[in-house]
Parts: C-alpha cells; sequence; structure tokens
C-alpha cells in the first residue's frame, strides 16, 4: 500500500469544526495570490463556482469544458431545487437537523465533519445566489418560497420553477463570465481532459484534447481542481447527459488518486420508463413532484392491462403510503425506487414490459386545482408530455427508477484534496458528502458549497505551504504525457473493426443494470467481474472510430470515453462485490430482512472504500478509512 | 416509419459544403429527432463513412446544445420544443426532411451541423451579470422581491442560449438572447446599480460580433423553445436609450484615506 488516507478531520467540538480548521489553515497574502495559477477541469455548478471565486480572489485560473460553452454543463437539468437550513417556514429546521438528516440519508457511510460542514454553509448559498441574481420562486409576500423534498419532514428546499440547476448554474456561470472579461479566468471551451501530470509526486497540470482542431496540448499549474460531475453513463441509459463521463476521474485514479466508494451509485425512482430499443438516455421526472403525486400500481396483476381510470380506487395499492405510513410517497429516492421494482418484480407493474408504476396527480388537482399544479410543476408536465405523447393532467404518468448520480467519487480529505498532493476534487467528482444515499435537492447543495466556499478557502493552504516556481510545460513528465495520450489515440484509431463504440457501451451497460443496479448478489457481481474483460477486449479488436485524430471527431471522442468505462466498470463491481452488507444505494440481496429491509453492517463496514490504482493487468488495492461516528447514534434507517 | 434525409455535410470551417441524402429506416415514432440521426450514425460509422456530427448533451431541452435548421425552421415543427425533444410522431412516414445548420454570420459553420456560438459567451461577458462576489451577499430575504417581478425575471432567465432566434432571423439578430439576459437582470432590485452599464455593453457587443440589427419580424419569439417574449426586447431598447442618454463618466478612484 501506498497511499496513506489522512482524513485530515479537524479536532474539537462538530459546530466548531470549520471555523476553528478556517483559522488554522495558512492564508497566501492577497499580493501572491496571483503568482499561482489553478487549473479548474469541468465547468458545472462546483467547477464555475469554484474557477469563478478563485479569480475574484486573486489566483489565475484556466477553466477547461468539453462542451461549446460553460453553461452547459450537465448541472443544468437538475430540476428539483437547493436545500439550505435557513429554517424560513419556522417548522424547526436547523443546521444540526440538516446535519442529521443528510448523514441518515446516506445510510451512515458519510463523513460526519464534511456534512455538517455543507449544512453550515447552505445558508450561505441561498445568499450568495440570491445576490447574484437567481430568480428563486416567492412568496405573495415578496420572501422566498420552499417546497419538501424527499427524507426530509421540513420544507427546505429553495427553487426556481423545474429549472433550479439551470438558474443556479447561470449564476455561477454569469460570475465565470464577469471573471473571464476581468481577464482572471482563461476559459477552454470544446477542451476534454485526457491525463493528469504529476511532477514530484504532485498535480502540475494536465493534458488535453482541442476537440475542434484535435491538437493535444499540455497545461502546467501549481494546483489541479477536478470539476468533471459523475460516472452515471457507466450504465449507459441514465438521466445524465450523453457527454458526462468518467475519464477525468479515472486518469486522475490511474495517476494515484484513490477512488472511494465507487459502488454507491444512485437510482433516481422517478423517470421516465423506456420506451424502445432505440433509446439514448431517460429523462428525469424531479422529485419535487412527489410531494403532490401518489405513487401506485394496481393491486391484482390482471389490472395491470387496464387504463388506469378503469382500476377502482379500492384495487389500487399506494406502496410508498402503506409501507412507509410516515414518510410515504417522499420516502427516500433508494428506498422508493426499490419498492417501485419489488412491485414490478410481482408483475404488478404497468405499461410496455410492466416496468413502470403510476404517479397520480387527481388528488392534488381536486384539492389544489389545475392552475396550482400548473404554477409548480407546468414545465415538467409539458416535458413528460412531449416524450411520452400523454397528458399527465388527465391520466397518472408512469414512471420508473433509472441511473442519476453517483455518490462514490475520488476521495478527498477535509480540504477536498485527493491522495495525490494539490489534486483537488469537488461536487459530485468527490466522494464524501452523501455516503450510501444522497438525499434530494442536495447535489445542487454540495456542488455550490464546495466550488464558492470550501475549496477557496481551503486551497490557500496547500498553496501557502507549495512556493510557486517556474515549471513549465517543457518539463519532461509534460511530454511523456503528451506522448501517451497520442499513442492511446493513434491505438484506437488504428483497430478498424465492425463495431460501434455506442453498441459495446450499450452491452456494458445492460451487465451493469443487471448485475450491478438496484439489486446486487455476489453471484452476479462475479458474473459481471467475468464478463466485462470479455468485452473489453471485444472493444480493443472490434471497435471502429471513422476518422482521423485532427478534426473535430465526435466518434473518437465517445471511444475514449467508453474505453474508461469499461476499465471503470470492473472497479465498480469489484467494489459492490466487497461491501458484504446492504446500505443506501448498495443493496445487496444476501442482506436482507425478511420483509425485504436493508440490512446494514457496522461490525465490520463503517469504512470508505478507497480503491488504489495497482498497474495494467493488477488487482486494485482496497484502503479503508474508517468512519467515526461521535455525534449521531447509528441506528436503523426507518422511514416507517 | 421510414423518412428520406438531406442533411447539410461540411467537413470544416474553410472547405464547401453541401446536402447529401440519406434513408433512415426502421424509425419509431417515440424516437426522438435526434435518436433518429443516432441510427442513421451507426450505420455510417459500421459502413467506415464519417458520421453527421452536430451538437447535443442534455436529450431534455435544457442545456441548448442542439439546434439545426428542420425543414427551414429552427428546431423543427413543434413550437416551444428543441430538436432533442422533437419526437418522430411529428412527421409522417415517406417524408422528405432537410437538416441544416443554424444560419448566421456570427456563427461560422465548424463541422456539419456544428457551429461556434462563443458569441453568446462574449456578449455575457460583457455586462450579463450581476457583480457579486462570493461571501459579500446579505441574507436571501434582505430584499423582498414581488412574485410578479421574479416571475417576469424568470421567464426571461429561462433561455437556453441555443441560438435559435438567431438562426430563425432575417437579419441573424441576437436581440433575443440579449434581452432575455437584460431583463431577467433589470426585473430583479439586485440588477440595478449595473443596469444601464449592462444595456450599453451588452448592446454594443451584440453589433460587434456582427450580428444584425432588429427589425422586429417576430421570428425569433415564434422559433424559441422557451417562449421568451419579444417584449423583451422592448425592455431592451428602453434601457438601452436610457443609458445612452443618461450616461455618466466613470470616475477615477484614487486616494488610500
Amino acid at each position: 500500500m501506498t497511499i496513506k488516507l489522512n482524513s485530515r478531520i479537524p479536532a474539537g467540538p462538530l459546530a466548531e469544526k470549520w471555523d476553528k480548521h478556517r483559522f488554522e489553515m495558512k492564508l497566501v497574502n492577497p499580493a501572491n495570490k496571483r503568482k499561482y495559477h489553478v487549473i479548474v477541469v469541468g465547468s458545472g455548478l462546483a467547477g464555475a463556482s469554484a474557477a469563478a471565486s478563485l479569480s475574484e480572489l486573486g489566483y489565475r485560473v484556466s477553466c477547461f469544458c468539453f462542451q461549446d460553452s460553460p453553461r452547459r454543463a450537465h448541472s443544468i437539468a437538475a430540476q428539483g431545487g437547493i436545500n439550505a437550513a435557513k429554517n424560513y417556514q419556522n417548522d424547526g429546521d436547523s443546521e444540526w437537523r440538516l446535519f442529521y438528516d443528510t448523514v441518515k440519508g446516506g445510510d451512515f457511510r458519510s463523513r460526519e465533519a464534511n456534512v455538517y460542514r455543507l449544512a453550515q454553509v447552505s445558508v450561505n448559498i441561498i445568499d450568495q445566489c440570491v445576490a447574484q441574481g437567481v430568480p428563486f420562486a416567492r412568496e405573495y409576500g415578496g420572501l422566498l418560497a420552499n417546497r419538501s423534498f424527499g427524507g426530509a419532514q421540513v420544507s427546505r428546499t429553495f427553487y426556481a420553477r423545474g429549472q433550479t440547476g439551470q438558474q443556479l448554474l447561470l449564476g455561477a456561470y454569469q460570475a465565470l463570465e464577469k471573471e473571464i472579461a476581468r481577464g482572471g479566468v482563461t476559459m477552454y471551451s470544446r477542451h476534454e481532459m485526457l491525463d493528469l501530470v504529476i511532477v514530484d509526486g504532485k498535480a502540475r497540470g494536465i493534458v488535453t484534447r482541442d476537440l475542434v482542431t484535435g491538437t493535444i496540448e499540455a497545461h502546467a499549474a501549481d494546483s489541479v481542481v477536478l470539476g468533471t460531475g459523475g460516472y452515471g453513463n457507466v450504465f449507459y441509459l441514465s438521466t445524465n447527459a450523453q457527454g458526462c463521463n468518467v475519464t477525468a476521474t479515472y486518469r486522475a485514479y490511474k495517476k494515484g488518486a484513490a477512488f472511494a466508494n465507487p459502488c454507491f451509485t444512485q437510482i433516481h425512482p422517478t423517470c421516465i420508463p423506456v420506451a424502445g430499443e432505440h433509446q439514448s438516455k431517460l429523462t428525469l421526472m424531479s422529485e419535487s413532484l412527489r410531494n403532490d403525486g401518489r405513487v401506485w400500481v394496481p393491486k391484482k396483476t390482471e389490472d395491470c392491462g387496464k387504463k388506469p381510470g378503469e382500476v377502482a380506487e379500492a384495487d389500487r395499492d399506494y406502496y410508498l403510503e402503506r409501507k412507509y405510513p410516515s414518510f410515504g410517497n417522499l420516502s427516500p429516492r433508494d428506498i422508493a425506487s426499490r419498492a417501485a421494482k419489488e412491485v414490478c418484480d410481482a408483475g404488478r407493474g404497468v405499461g410496455p414490459g410492466g416496468r413502470g408504476v403510476y404517479l397520480d396527480f387527481a388528488d392534488a388537482i381536486n384539492r389544489l386545482g389545475e392552475h396550482t399544479i400548473r404554477e409548480r410543476y407546468g414545465n415538467l408536465f409539458e416535458m413528460y408530455e412531449r416524450i411520452t405523447d400523454e397528458n399527465p393532467y388527465k391520466q397518472p404518468m408512469r414512471i420508473y427508477p433509472a441511473v442519476h448520480y453517483t455518490m462514490g467519487g475520488l476521495w478527498v480529505d477535509y480540504n477536498l484534496m485527493s491522495s495525490i498532493p494539490g489534486l483537488h476534487v469537488i461536487g459530485e467528482a468527490n466522494f464524501s458528502d452523501h455516503g450510501a444515499n444522497r438525499l434530494g435537492a442536495s447535489a445542487l447543495m454540495q456542488g455550490l458549497a464546495d466550488g464558492y466556499f470550501v475549496l477557496p478557502a481551503t486551497i490557500g493552504d496547500y498553496l501557502a505551504n507549495a512556493k510557486p516556481d517556474a515549471l513549465t510545460v517543457e518539463h519532461p513528465a509534460f511530454r511523456e504525457a503528451i506522448d501517451a495520450v497520442n499513442a492511446r489515440t493513434a491505438k484506437l484509431l488504428a483497430i478498424g473493426g465492425s463495431r460501434t463504440a455506442d453498441s459495446i457501451h450499450k452491452e456494458l451497460g445492460h451487465i451493469l443494470w443487471e448485475k450491478c443496479g438496484m439489486a446486487r448478489n455476489a453471484a452476479g457481481l462475479k458474473e459481471a467481474l467475468a464478463a466485462i474483460p470479455k468485452l473489453r477486449e471485444e472493444f480493443w479488436t472490434n471497435v471502429r472510430i471513422p476518422g482521423t485524430g485532427g478534426e473535430l471527431n465526435q466518434s473518437l471522442e465517445k471511444a475514449g470515453r467508453v474505453a474508461d468505462f469499461l476499465e471503470f466498470a470492473e472497479l465498480m463491481c469489484t467494489d459492490a462485490l466487497q461491501r458484504e452488507e446492504s446500505c443506501g444505494a448498495h443493496f445487496r440481496q444476501e442482506y436482507q430482512t425478511p420483509d425485504g429491509e436493508a440490512v446494514r453492517n457496522d461490525e465490520d463496514f463503517a469504512y470508505v472504500s478507497a480503491w488504489e490504482y495497482a498497474g495494467e493487468g493488477k488487482a486494485p488495492i482496497l484502503n479503508k478509512e474508517p468512519l467515526a461516528f461521535e455525534n449521531v447514534h447509528l441506528s436503523t434507517r426507518s422511514y416507517k | 416509419m421510414r423518412v428520406f434525409l438531406h442533411v447539410w455535410r461540411q467537413s470544416s470551417a474553410n472547405t464547401a459544403g453541401g446536402l447529401v441524402d440519406y434513408e433512415a429506416t426502421d424509425v419509431s415514432p417515440d424516437m426522438s429527432f435526434l435518436e433518429m440521426l443516432d441510427v442513421v450514425n451507426q450505420r455510417l460509422i459500421v459502413a467506415g463513412q464519417d458520421p453527421i456530427a452536430f451538437d447535443h448533451d442534455c436529450r431534455e431541452g435544457i442545456c441548448g446544445s442542439c439546434g439545426m435548421m428542420i425543414n427551414g425552421a429552427a428546431h423543427g415543427p413543434m413550437k416551444l420544443t428543441t430538436a432533442c425533444q422533437l419526437h418522430m410522431r411529428s412527421f409522417e412516414d415517406g417524408d422528405e426532411i432537410w437538416i441544416e445548420p443554424w444560419r448566421a454570420k456570427a456563427f461560422p459553420v465548424i463541422k456539419d451541423l456544428v457551429v461556434d456560438r462563443s458569441a453568446f459567451d462574449r456578449i455575457i461577458q460583457a455586462g450579463g451579470f450581476i457583480s457579486a462576489p462570493t461571501g459579500s451577499a446579505q441574507d436571501g430575504n434582505a430584499i423582498p422581491i414581488a412574485k410578479l417581478d421574479a416571475d417576469d425575471a424568470m421567464d426571461a432567465a429561462a433561455c437556453i442560449g441555443c441560438g435559435a432566434c438567431v438562426a430563425a432571423c432575417p437579419n441573424a439578430s441576437a436581440s433575443l438572447f440579449t434581452a432575455a439576459k437584460i431583463t431577467h437582470l433589470g426585473n430583479l432590485p439586485q440588477g440595478q446599480p449595473e443596469r444601464m452599464k449592462r444595456a450599453l455593453a451588452m448592446v454594443q457587443q451584440m453589433d460587434l460580433e456582427t450580428f444584425g440589427g432588429c427589425t422586429l419580424f417576430g421570428e425569433c419569439q415564434e422559433a424559441c423553445p422557451k417562449g421568451i417574449s419579444i417584449d423583451t426586447i422592448a425592455r431592451m431598447n428602453r434601457d438601452y436609450l436610457l443609458a445612452a442618454i443618461t450616461e455618466r463618466k466613470e470616475k477615477a478612484v484614487g486616494g488610500t484615506g
């Protein structure tokens, strides 16, 4: 083992750790900040907010994104909202309660200190976004409105219609553009990071491909920040954008960064079901819909083929309300997803292939009127109708779980630094705050907490200790990295087989969905671990990529990402196999109660699994960071 | 169903392009328009040919990446719908479909249907923001904002920056895009201090980028997948006029006190 995991959690009472730590960290003198160059990869909520905030502090920043504009990062698609412990509703919320809900929602597999800090800065995020002009929903008195989300019994979610992610991202994007105009940030759009460069054991730069010209370039810096999002697209079908990928974090892993909890992948309960073979992505219907929608399936299998209106009230099974009376339709995502799978497996699913359940708004429309429902969810209802050609005001939506978010990610310490000095990881790309299951409206909160408030404070501590030097891309490490990237591109283009990268990706997704999806077991995971290397072999001998490396080549981009997914998938299954317990989104069928609830094993598995790359063809090494719970009682999660 | 495509192919910015014919077979009405193109592309790749390049990412109508002229209409025939959310049930079996990139001097073609829309980023850089450095904000409820003002701001802020307004405009004007941002920020109390400066700078940048002027054809409003109203342009013009006649010189800041 070469990696030493030091979480660097500050000593002292939980609520005082962050303030104390901020005081104890070193500062970089304002006049010296411009001597440091920081690379930020990714321009989503975490990346854009970090790049803008670091530039405001005076650091020289270069920011990279593969999209044609930083405004298009996938954070833009988040619908429902962002949590904050403001307690504007006077309903008993507090930083402590948001902290507790998040730790419990994550099934006690996250770090207490990180989560408490997240709850603390959540209130600053709302203030910051309002100041930037984010048009949050308001009450008639002019004050901010809130709604409820899963896993919480208070109303703490702020929102901008069903486009909260878009509005928060545009706020961060506009701050970023302001800094670009000022000269503090140099933006590289349509650039994809293909490798991390290490010099003297520290992250000192990246290698990128200019997606328009194909030019492979190196960039040197004093520190590298990855805000490159999650790896949900390893499943092929997910709610992620088409371009989302694991490449940046996986390349960092191969250069020595530990990858934590890769098997913790969230399946979102409310997505539009698969319509056919051609399907390229799945579309989320915001969890906020569960505020007013009631989930049900027919009680009898013979009713499943009927129109929903023809199933009598007495013959409907509102299974979430029945099984989890205190949280009902607002049960956490992992629980609601599994419950949907269970009723469909029992033959009571609706729609094509029986893979769907109803989300019914009839009661809410009767109670509140169609106008109110339209005001709350109008854009979501329209989106649903465009995709399915069904009107959800007149008949219930059909929904089914789909891959949505990945709690796993690169391991980071309290300062958000990975196991490679100088490499910081923020937002969905790191593992730190959500444990084994993320609560709704917490991803936006974490991305912005990391980017606006945590990283700008902690990166100074690293930089103050790493004096600026004259390192440039002339250093041999950069040459080597460029050569390696060029060689890999040439290898991909030379295969000249008969299959598309997409078709292989689809096959990979199928394996993972069946064996490492909503429910896993040892036998299935072993089958996946046998099948994945064969598929990888198929890829490297039989994929076909037309065109050259020296032009805009979307097939080449896709193939490079699929190649990394094919390696990463194995790490994910390996992690799922070693975690012999059920916790949060990781449901091992061997570990459940007679009525199908998860059985966690705190005795043996209250740790973060942090995987270390051991070299080509070698099994990865498992490092464990034990999780200590000093402030919450490790209870069996119950939403009944 | 089966459709016949005429697709604009252009290998790079500096080469000539032209329409190439393709046939898409086994098309399901439940497919999205881009999934139909995926199927064509998969076939081209297997045949060793260059697939059709087009920008796309979220495929749920919010990122603004996709955009193409479909039968002469930006994003195709369905109102309030991006190309990725357009479904093949909007077409008939046997239809001919013409697919072209956005056409505008300020949006040069990069390849096939992919165009360079970085001019939009530069318009935002000119002033499409509120300067609120991280950490300096007061409590979010300190300034009440009337619900109708917040709603109007949100209506304008819904712009996804796809460029359909430019592509649909006979003048290739970026007025709707620019006006949407000016309206979003100008409707909020936080946006007032920079309101005049913003209007001048953004309009000036829009002209520098070689977008055409607005002559109120109204095509932009028809093409906009997010329903941004042309009323925003009236507001932009009002702010611009007011700013032009009330412009004040910036003062040199100096002295350490």
